[in-house]
């Protein structure tokens, strides 16, 4: 199982704690492991990727096994790690003020 | 006993302040949505306990909020606020073409007469309207799309539609304002929209009495009277006579006559309120004195309302959608903030009592009467 944990205010959202455990038919990308997030929690389409472009949103960056992964294609294979679940993906709002 | 339920929008959440008809007991609930920007909180006339919320932030975009119980709890609806076709450009603040990029709800304006229908006015400068009680959206994309759409430009706090008010008459007729694009009106019911701006003068535009470019902060109607509109404008407050076709200055002894919200009595059609600003690069009271001024004759003549606001060291704003007024006999006004005050009057202005005085920066208010 994937295991993805989501920054505070999508748990709030999706009403889950800790994180969410996802199984993916077919390749583990980024945008797999999206798709299955919002299918299982259709609260959080817009709240990660734009609603209009399907883009990440700015402030939101994706981490697994210590590496900033938000620049990756969305297609790209994730790391082996994430697919097995011994590491997390990691949703995480951007460190910045308010 | 009446009762009555203030609505409050907030940076980081949403309050719900209730009282019953004395008005001086409050009881506080809140923060729902803690940490989120809402902009907006309104009830339905048609059906008082559904409430529509708008929570957004800028890690996590838009939601829209609905409630069933007068806002005891929350239930998120549809957030899919696309654009009809392909959406073009306005004008950036430097003159340059920018594309129509959805940022956020500014306002939402539910129907006068079916708790399911909600018109929602955003920016990028459109309106959407939802007749499933906010699961799904559709733009109104004649305004948008006007012959003078490429030419809008941003506001300083972005291009939003923020004024969306519905003639009780006839649901047809809507008027909607746009920062910094001005006053609109349809007259079939969204599907298509033209500029009202004539009478406006606005420094700062190439041409000052262009049909579009107008800085308009916020538009207010007494729903006995609709064709008389209040208008505060980026500088000048206005009224027309004529549902916007014409507009005239009213700002008579107003000491400065910038500023942003501006309401009606509810039983008097010619008493308003308006809070005035410094000027346009200074947002606090003149000289640090928080005064609403009233007139009670349809504007240029004003009387400053100070009874209970503090008079010194008081540098806060009150932002377009921040003030609302009850209909109990004696007509209650209310105003947020930035500083996190909701105050409210009893007697239509001529007391205030801080309801609330540490909320954060309090960014739109809204008043139900209940039974």
């Amino acid at each position: 199982m994937i295991r993805v944990e989501l920054p505070g205010h999508l748990r709030t959202l999706a009403h889950v704690e800790g994180a969410v455990l996802l199984k993916l038919d077919g390749d583990v990308t980024q945008r797999a492991l999206l798709d299955a997030l919002e299918a299982r929690y259709p609260v959080l389409r817009g709240t990660i990727r734009d609603r209009a472009s399907g883009r990440r949103r700015p402030f939101v960056r994706f981490f697994a096994c210590e590496t900033d992964l938000s620049h990756e294609l969305p297609d790209a294979p994730l790391p082996p790690a994430v697919a097995t679940g011994a590491e997390p993906f990691l949703v995480v709002g951007a460190m910045a003020g308010g | 006993m009446s009762k009555v339920r203030v609505l409050v929008g907030t940076r980081k959440g949403a309050f719900i302040l209730s009282a019953d008809g004395k008005r001086d007991r409050w009881d506080v609930s809140g923060p729902h949505f803690a940490g989120w920007e809402i902009y907006h909180v309104k009830g339905s006339p048609a059906n008082p306990d559904r409430i529509y919320a708008s929570q957004s932030s800028g890690w996590f975009g838009q939601l829209i909020q609905r409630s069933e119980d007068g806002g005891a709890t929350w239930e998120p609806v549809g957030n899919d606020f696309a654009y009809d076709g392909v959406p073009g450009t306005h004008q950036w603040y430097d003159g340059t073409p920018h594309p129509w990029e959805f940022a956020r709800v500014w306002h939402l304006e539910p129907s006068l007469t079916d708790p399911d229908h909600v018109y929602a006015g955003v920016e990028d400068a459109a309106i959407f309207a939802s007749t499933d009680g906010g699961k799904s959206w559709r733009e109104l994309s004649g305004l948008r799309s006007h012959d003078t759409g490429a030419s809008w430009q941003p506001g300083a706090g972005g291009m939003c539609l923020h004024t969306i008010l519905i003639d009780p008459r006839s649901p047809q007729r809507i008027f909607a304002a746009i920062s910094a694009a001005g006053a609109f009106r349809s007259d079939d019911a969204g599907a298509t929209w033209r500029p009202i701006n004539r009478g406006l003068k606005s420094a700062g535009v190439p041409n000052p009495t262009a049909e579009v470019g107008h800085c308009v902060h916020r538009i207010a109607m007494h729903r006995d009277r609709p064709d008389v509109l209040f208008m505060q404008k980026h500088w000048d407050v206005m009224r027309s006579d004529d549902a916007g076709e014409s507009w005239r200055e009213i700002s008579g002894n107003l000491p400065t006559d910038f500023g942003f919200p501006i309401d009606v009595h509810a039983h008097e059609p010619d008493t308003v309120y308006v809070v005035p600003i410094k000027s346009d690069s200074e947002h606090f009271p003149l000289d640090g004195s928080l005064r609403v001024f009233r007139s009670r004759t349809g504007g240029d003549e004003w009387e400053p309302l100070t009874n209970g606001l503090p008079q010194r060291n008081c540098y806060v704003n009150v932002l377009r959608d921040a003030m609302a007024v009850d209909s109990l006999d004696s007509c209650g006004i209310y105003f947020g903030t930035t500083g996190g005050q909701v105050y409210a009057s009893s007697d239509a202005g001529d007391n205030w009592t801080a309801i609330v005085r540490d909320l954060p920066a309090v960014l739109s208010v809204e008043v139900q009467t209940l039974p």
